[in-house]
């Protein structure tokens, strides 16, 4: 067994515990630059017809946000919908009640989304929808979010989610967030920005910038939290970083590489990548709690991009042990791997479905980079992406789609594809390139 | 659907508006430490942090300086080939120099940066950059510079020489760089504001 003791790191933690800074930005709110452009690249060949009727607004304090609207940018963005457009409307209706199923159904609708906002005291909203079959009049769901006006725009995404659930059979994703890097400009003058937006690329925010790299954004399991690399100092070092008010820990700045951190599903430990100053970067996990650092691989080879299984029992990673990279699985306190992908010369990079019976890697076909899925029963992998340099994959927490990233010469994008392969779209910001996407959990 | 992106736009531009009075761009010195987070309405904003405020200094990361100019001491660059850590051609007598710099001027400290080209997994790349660091690390020890004199750190693939993306750009890209430090013993120099 190569499994290390416990290494208690307390000598070297206590240096490191004075830069337990936090670190406050200039603004309460920090909205960055404009939000993804978001062009759909593809979608199923018979599209379900959808038709969302603008909701019954509630000024001032809905703000001006078309609900409506932000609903049907996610069905369509979806690649499973297709809308009516607003002005083949035959009425306006706010309520199920008032809706006449067979003019809906003559407009060629199967499906009417209507809502009302309504205030709620307090300064809350109410956001209320309902979902009516146009062949039976039948309303399918019926359900209320409330909130603050602030979290509006959340509402509608959790709206989108209740009308997937309800026609695909999966549950949304919608009313979740993305982090994901954006660099602009080249050495000596790059700007790094850390940056959490919705998962349709809007409402992004800033939470870290610099002119040194920024690397591999993680969540934690609660979504409260981002573990991240920062090469600010010009070394590396792994932060964990409060979303909500930008307090952060700097838990690892070790000699070499301090690299790809992977939270555990119950939240209290980290899963890393530590070089040391002799190279050999190997697989630890870092007690959050107690600051004690295990070693789980060790290995001449590069032992890297360590991913926990959803039952917090063994990690998979990346390792050149073999002469190229592949993925192997090792339990989570040490001891014998084992490979997990025979096919091709280069698999690396892996993440698993929150159900635990998918991997997400990067592999070589041909000359190209691509993203791939393997079934972990039967082993039978599927390249999902069409890209030159796709990397960085991220499931979606129901596990049907990832977001990756992609490039196009010098333009970097994010891009979503579908487990099944058939529906995707793509995420561009207006300048320079985004990168290394991270797709948050659920919310709560 | 232009109509609701006329809406996101300017949703995003009070945003931005609203940002820019409340302050700007975070360039301002970081506020003293709190232990509680400051709670901030609906869990919808959040506040960034600006890297260049934060550790630099106290990680005691050290001053660049200019370094030895003379004969190939100029040269700091070490390139290597696809997938390789192996040192060549016109870089073994790089290294050699630095080494009998480094040898004869045991004060004198480098950082070595290891760096590949843009293709494969970031993280992975980031253990490439460190896997050629160290191979420039072994043979400045084996020419007698000391440990202490030394630094390693990976870039991986996201700080490239040149922009471009292609097989000439990519051989420029995988490379070392030899990057001369404040001498052990002097005072780094005051981080320009």
């Amino acid at each position: 067994m190569a499994a290390q003791p416990t290494l208690n790191i307390r000598r070297l933690w206590l240096p490191l515990s004075l830069l337990l800074a936090v670190v406050i930005g200039a603004g309460a709110v920090r909205a960055v630059h404009a939000a993804l452009q978001i062009e759909i690249t593809s979608g199923v060949r018979d599209p379900i017809p959808i038709a969302i009727v603008p909701f019954a607004p509630a000024p001032p304090d809905d703000g001006g946000l078309d609900v409506a609207g932000v609903v049907q940018h996610d069905l369509e963005g979806s690649g499973r919908f297709k809308a009516l457009p607003r002005e083949r409307m035959p009425a306006a209706p706010a309520r199920a009640e008032a809706v006449t199923a067979a003019d809906w159904k003559a407009a060629g609708s199967d499906y009417v989304v209507v809502g009302r906002l309504a205030a709620h005291g307090n300064g809350m909203l109410a956001v209320d929808f309902d979902l009516v079959n146009t062949l039976t009049g039948v309303r399918l769901a019926t359900q209320r979010f409330t909130g603050t006006p602030a979290a509006l725009r959340n509402a509608a995404h959790k709206v989108s989610d209740a009308i997937y659930q309800k026609l695909v059979g999966v549950r949304g994703a919608f009313a979740t967030r993305v982090a994901y890097v954006s660099v602009d400009g080249s050495p000596p003058t790059q700007h790094y920005q850390l940056i959490v937006a919705d998962a349709d690329g809007e409402n992004p925010h800033l939470i870290l910038e610099s002119r040194f790299p920024i690397m591999s954004p993680a969540w934690s399991p609660d979504g409260q939290w981002l573990a991240y690399v920062s090469f600010e100092s010009k070394l590396s070092g792994v932060y964990v970083q409060l979303v909500r008010t930008g307090e952060r820990r700097l838990v690892s700045a070790r000699a070499g590489i301090n690299g790809a951190p992977a939270w555990s599903p119950d939240g209290r430990k980290l899963a890393l990548t530590l070089g040391g100053s002799n190279g050999n970067p190997d697989i630890y996990v870092l007690d959050l709690t107690s600051q004690s650092l295990t070693r789980i691989t060790d290995d001449p080879a590069i032992d890297t991009e360590p991913e926990w299984a959803p039952d917090g029992r063994t990690l998979y990673f990346t390792s050149d042990r073999a002469g190229s990279p592949q993925i192997y699985q090792i339990s989570a306190s040490g001891g014998r791997p084992r490979r997990i992908t025979f096919e091709g010369n280069y698999n690396a990079r892996p993440r698993v479905s929150a159900d635990g019976t998918e991997l997400a890697m990067v592999t070589l076909e041909g000359t190209n980079y691509r993203i791939a899925v393997q079934d972990l029963a039967s082993g039978a992998l599927r390249v999902l992406s069409r890209g030159r340099l796709d990397e960085s994959p991220s499931f979606a927490p129901n596990g049907a789609t990832l977001i990756y990233s992609q490039r196009e010469g010098a333009r970097g994008a994010l891009a979503t594809i579908s487990v099944d392969g058939l529906t995707g779209l793509r995420l561009k910001a207006q300048q320079g390139v985004i990168c290394d996407p991270a797709w948050g959990p659920f919310g709560t | 659907m232009t109509q609701q992106r006329h809406m996101y736009r300017l949703v995003t531009l009070l945003l931005l508006a609203a940002t820019l009075t409340v302050g700007g761009c975070g360039s301002k010195p970081p506020k003293p430490s709190s232990t509680a987070p400051t709670e901030t309405n609906a869990g919808a904003s959040t506040e960034g942090a600006n890297a260049a405020n934060a550790a630099g200094a106290a990680l005691g990361s050290q001053e660049e300086v200019g370094g030895p100019q003379a004969g190939l001491l100029a040269n700091r660059i070490v390139y290597f080939d696809f997938d390789s850590a192996v040192i060549k051609g016109q870089g073994v007598d790089v290294v050699a120099a630095h080494a009998k710099y480094l040898a004869g001027n045991p004060q004198a400290r480098v950082r070595l940066e290891g760096n590949t080209d843009e293709r494969g997994s970031r993280e992975y790349n980031i253990g490439l950059g460190d896997r050629r660091a160290q191979a420039v690390r072994r043979s400045l020890l084996l020419q007698g510079v000391s440990e202490g004199q030394l630094t390693i750190v990976s870039y991986g693939e996201e700080r490239p020489a040149d922009p471009g993306h292609d097989e000439a750009a990519w051989a420029k890209n995988r490379r070392v760089e030899i990057v001369y430090l404040t001498p052990a013993g002097q005072p780094a120099a005051q981080p320009k504001p």
